[in-house]
């Protein structure tokens, strides 16, 4: 049952046993209640250095970890794209050299090369923590939306969860599908028939391209960001039909169950993915997921940066 | 100068010779093949225990000089080929500048006359720079010792100059050899589509990208009657379209190399860069099918796509490192296991490495008849090796191979008549 | 768990086994332990004369434990109930970096406010001292109380920080080398304290 934290890197949930994921679960309820504190920081990373190398643009992620670092009382630098020096043709390998040569102990990356969290863990000492590898994974999102989950629903084992949108082009439900799985969640994935992957069956998830027709049966609706230049890639003719078919608005919402509740990564394209009254309406657990996302990662880094490297 | 192979087991499938024999050479030729030979010779090559056939001939490699130098020359190449048992490689144009003129085709087999280790024989560019656009000067390119097109690296995404490079190949007698790549299939793909794909995030290109092409290019092949040869064929939807043609006497011929009977789209975990090659390794259906059709005869040879890259490029995100893996040095124990497993008899494999890719381009090869050039390859099926980085001719190591235990290498290499390989060592 | 060597009584076996096994030294048995915590809740509520302004913190595990017994007791006495935190000190202990296998990260609940209250932190085991000091930073990082006391079952000795308990169940003095295991019914199979040969 005791099982220990052996990872300097976190890269996916793929590699993930069952118990890893609860222990890093269970140590984010309790950096949760350190964000409750009216001194919202403890010393269990002081004097450690992190370093944020985000390739591509995000404030909430960043911000999040960035929060989540200082919390443990950590120092933590960004390197961001764009006065990064790879916008100079330097590459990954040898940005990353130059970094760990200032004894930075862990490194967030999200970079848009499906697998450069691995490759980047391969190439240095330091830890890595994966915040999104291209299409890949974003292994915290993944977690932080497992704990909001089982926060209001009480349990995993037979949720039934539905990923909505485009799944080809997410990580977080690649992350959301390895840790739900793992838990005893039932997925489906719902989208356009040109936005599902190839033979995603096979990660033990079902497949329905009509959210009118399951959106009754599920008690979680993950609804994923859609990036608007898909449109010029022949995956679906226009946003209006996007909205029309897979947008949870509140005419869609009266099918669904009175205790669903509705998720998404953010940012939300509004009247899009999801109506207004949805994301601010009481099935939303949106801002939860931001709250929950600080304490997983308190937890993701108090655990890898501490293992030796 | 005479020299006598002798104790050798000679496999000339030409000529149906599948028993211990001994081969005479004289200077350039081969004098005689017979049961016993008792002339005076100045040299004896003791072929004890080993298999004696024509030189092999890889007929799809990249060399990467002029422009590349870093990655391979023709020097480093036709060592590593000559290493690897060949007596005969067939240089793509792709490189920088493309080799599309007549005096590309001279100066890559000057330098090749120059070094003296083993034939080469260019392949010129289709149409200029491999753009696609115009063809290039056919006459001129074989008066400078082409032996085929090919815009490798590229497919010919226009029917119609597709069709009119068949055409005008006709008169010249050169067979066009084409990369199937439909590039709006291809899209941004970097591995093969499929479950591994998904599991990996990496955008995958799907087979119907080869065969899309392939359907279109037999197609044009029975329309103008022009001869076409299908490089590195992947996958089994392409093979059945294939398989079909040839059954209805098309003028098709079609290659594979050793890792598509080798390797599947698993190899990719990891996001291992050295499974990464264009056409990409596929499913295990698609390895059967490879097997099989070599077996049929619906692949006639076996080449390797020979495609060096430096480490620091390979040593890369997966989506950012080029296409390509080495081959040359390892495929002879790769496709001898083949036979191994009985999908091929020796003298089949002999074949596909030898006698059809001299065929299909029309030089006379891949025997052993008296009088023919004495290009002969001598290996030992029973040689157990390593393939270690360190130790590759090549100036890239870029294989899914490193590491692994391979059984089967060529000991001794005559070319012309020059024994350029004795006891594994190049001496030129 | 065990008793002395002599007790069992096998002569021949003595000699052989003397030189193996580990001997446990039982040093409190359950009517002790109960007796001692009695004993500690008297002594704590006639130190701060009764149970005005304060609460007890307990430090997990077994300072939990020890603190909702300390609290029934005391409560069965001024028949009022005394708040009951619970505190976690991994997270700020000093040698995080230097332990090979990582801490679990337990629960820490104080829903009560620290400030002006006198808070008496329990622990099962006193032994180095910095344990306790982790858990003063953490307290002082939750509020400020007016005095914090300190009520532990065992003391040990061995401290290696000016730190001092207020209120203790027994004083054994040990070798560096001996482990002291503290094990209630609630946690573990039965009430006792027992001393371990470690070397």
């Amino acid at each position: 049952m005791e099982v220990r934290w052996t990872r300097k890197d976190l890269l996916s949930l793929e590699e993930l046993s069952k118990e890893e994921i609860e222990l890093i679960l269970q140590t984010a309820e309790s950096f949760k209640e350190v964000s409750s504190r009216e001194i919202k920081k403890v010393p269990a990373l002081r004097g450690k250095t992190i370093a944020n190398l985000f390739f591509e643009p995000s404030t909430r992620t960043r911000t999040s970890f960035e929060i989540a670092a200082k919390r443990l009382s950590a120092d933590i630098v960004n390197f961001s794209s764009s006065d990064s020096s790879t916008s100079k043709g330097e590459s990954l390998r040898d940005t990353a050299k130059n970094i760990e040569a200032m004894h930075v102990d862990t490194i967030v990356m999200r970079h848009s090369s499906s697998g450069s969290a691995e490759y980047l863990a391969r190439s240095i000492r330091a830890g890595v923590v994966n915040a999104g590898d291209g299409i890949h994974e974003h292994p915290t999102q993944g977690l932080l939306d497992i704990f909001t989950i089982r926060e209001r629903k009480k349990k995993l084992e037979w949720i039934k969860v539905c990923l909505v949108g485009d799944i080809l082009h997410s990580r977080v439900a690649r992350s959301n599908i390895w840790g739900l799985k793992k838990l005893g969640a039932k997925i489906t994935v719902c989208g356009p028939p040109t936005l599902i992957p190839t033979k995603i069956e096979e990660l033990g998830v079902e497949v329905c391209y009509d959210l009118d027709k399951i959106i009754g049966e599920q008690d979680v609706l993950n609804i994923l960001r859609i990036q608007l230049e898909r449109q010029k890639g022949a995956f679906f003719p226009s946003i209006r039909e996007y909205a029309a078919e897979y947008g949870i608005s509140k005419e869609r919402m009266k099918k669904a169950k009175p205790d669903v509740i509705i998720m998404h990564p953010g940012p939300v394209n509004r009247g899009v993915e999801l109506a207004s009254e949805v994301a601010d309406g009481d099935r939303s657990v949106i801002l939860d997921q931001v709250t929950n996302g600080v304490a997983v990662r308190m937890a993701v880094l108090f655990l890898t940066t501490l293992v030796e490297r | 100068m005479k020299v006598l192979i002798k104790n050798g087991h000679v496999v000339d499938p030409k000529n149906k010779i599948d028993e211990l024999m001994s081969v005479l050479i004289e200077d350039r030729h081969i004098k005689k093949v017979a049961k016993t030979i008792s002339e005076k010779t100045d040299k004896e090559i003791d072929a004890k225990g080993k298999i004696v056939c024509p030189g092999l001939i890889d007929m799809h490699v990249h060399l990467r000089q002029p422009g590349h130098e870093y990655k391979e020359n023709i020097e480093s190449g036709l060592r590593a080929a000559l290493k690897g048992g060949f007596t005969g490689v067939c240089p793509m144009p792709n490189t920088n500048p493309v080799a599309d003129s007549r005096s590309d085709m001279e100066f890559m087999r000057g330098e090749a006359g120059r070094l003296g280790l083993i034939n080469l024989w260019p392949i010129g560019a289709v149409t200029l720079k491999e753009e696609g656009k115009e063809l290039t000067e056919f006459g001129e390119l074989k008066k400078g010792g082409a032996v085929g097109l090919s815009d490798d690296g590229q497919p010919i995404s226009d029917s119609n100059i597709l069709r009119r490079a068949l055409e005008y190949a006709k008169k010249f007698n050169l067979v066009i050899m084409v990369h199937c790549q439909d590039e709006g299939l291809f899209c941004d793909g970097c591995m093969n589509e499929g479950a591994v794909s998904t599991r990996l995030g990496i955008l995958g290109i799907p087979a119907e990208a080869e065969s899309v092409e392939v359907s279109r290019d037999i197609q044009l092949a029975d329309l103008t009657g022009g001869r076409l040869h299908f490089c590195h064929i992947s996958s089994q939807k392409s093979l059945n379209l294939i398989r079909e043609a040839k059954t209805h006497g098309s003028r098709v011929t079609a290659e594979t190399c050793p890792h598509y009977f080798h390797l599947t789209d698993e190899a990719v975990l990891h996001y291992n860069t050295h499974a990464k090659m264009n056409p990409p390794l596929r499913t295990q259906e698609d390895v059967d099918a490879v097997k099989k059709a070599l077996k049929d005869n619906v692949l006639d040879a076996i080449a390797t796509d020979h495609a060096p890259h430096s480490e620091s490029e390979k040593d890369a995100e997966f989506d950012k490192a080029p296409f390509g893996i080495i081959g040359l040095e390892t495929s002879l124990p790769l496709s001898l296991k083949l036979v191994e497993e009985k999908i091929l008899t020796l003298s089949d494999l002999v074949r596909k490495m030898s006698l059809n890719p001299a065929e299909i381009l029309k030089v006379d090869r891949g025997h052993l008849s008296e009088g023919a050039v004495a290009d002969i390859t001598i290996f030992d099926l029973k040689l157990e090796w390593t393939v270690e980085k360190e130790k590759l001719e090549s100036k890239s190591k870029n294989s899914p191979f490193l590491g692994w235990k391979m059984k089967g290498k060529a000991t001794d290499v005559i070319v012309q008549g020059k024994y350029v390989l004795q006891n594994e060592e190049i001496r030129i | 768990m065990g008793f002395f060597f002599a007790a069992l009584g096998a002569d021949e076996s003595a000699d052989a086994l003397v030189a193996d096994i580990a001997m446990d030294k039982l040093i409190l048995d359950a009517p002790s332990i109960d007796r001692s915590v009695a004993r500690m809740a008297h002594e704590i509520l006639e130190k701060n004369k009764g149970v005005e302004g304060l609460a007890l913190v307990g430090i997990q595990t077994r300072g939990v434990t020890l603190a909702k017994r300390l609290a029934d007791a005391m409560e069965s006495i001024v028949h009022a109930k005394v708040p009951l935190g619970i505190l976690d000190i991994n997270l700020y202990r000093d040698d995080l970096t230097r332990v090979s296998e990582q801490p679990i990260i337990r629960k820490t609940e104080i829903n009560f406010d620290l400030d002006n209250k006198i808070i008496v932190l329990v622990d099962d085991v006193l032994y180095t001292g910095r344990t306790i000091r982790s858990a003063l930073d953490a307290l002082i990082d939750f509020g400020r109380p007016k005095r914090i006391e300190l009520a532990v079952l065992i003391d040990r000795g061995h401290r290696e920080l000016p730190i001092r308990a207020d209120f203790v169940g027994k004083n054994i003095p040990t070798r560096e080398e001996e482990l002291v295991h503290v094990h209630f019914k609630e946690t573990d199979s039965k009430d006792e304290v027992v001393v371990e040969d470690g070397s």
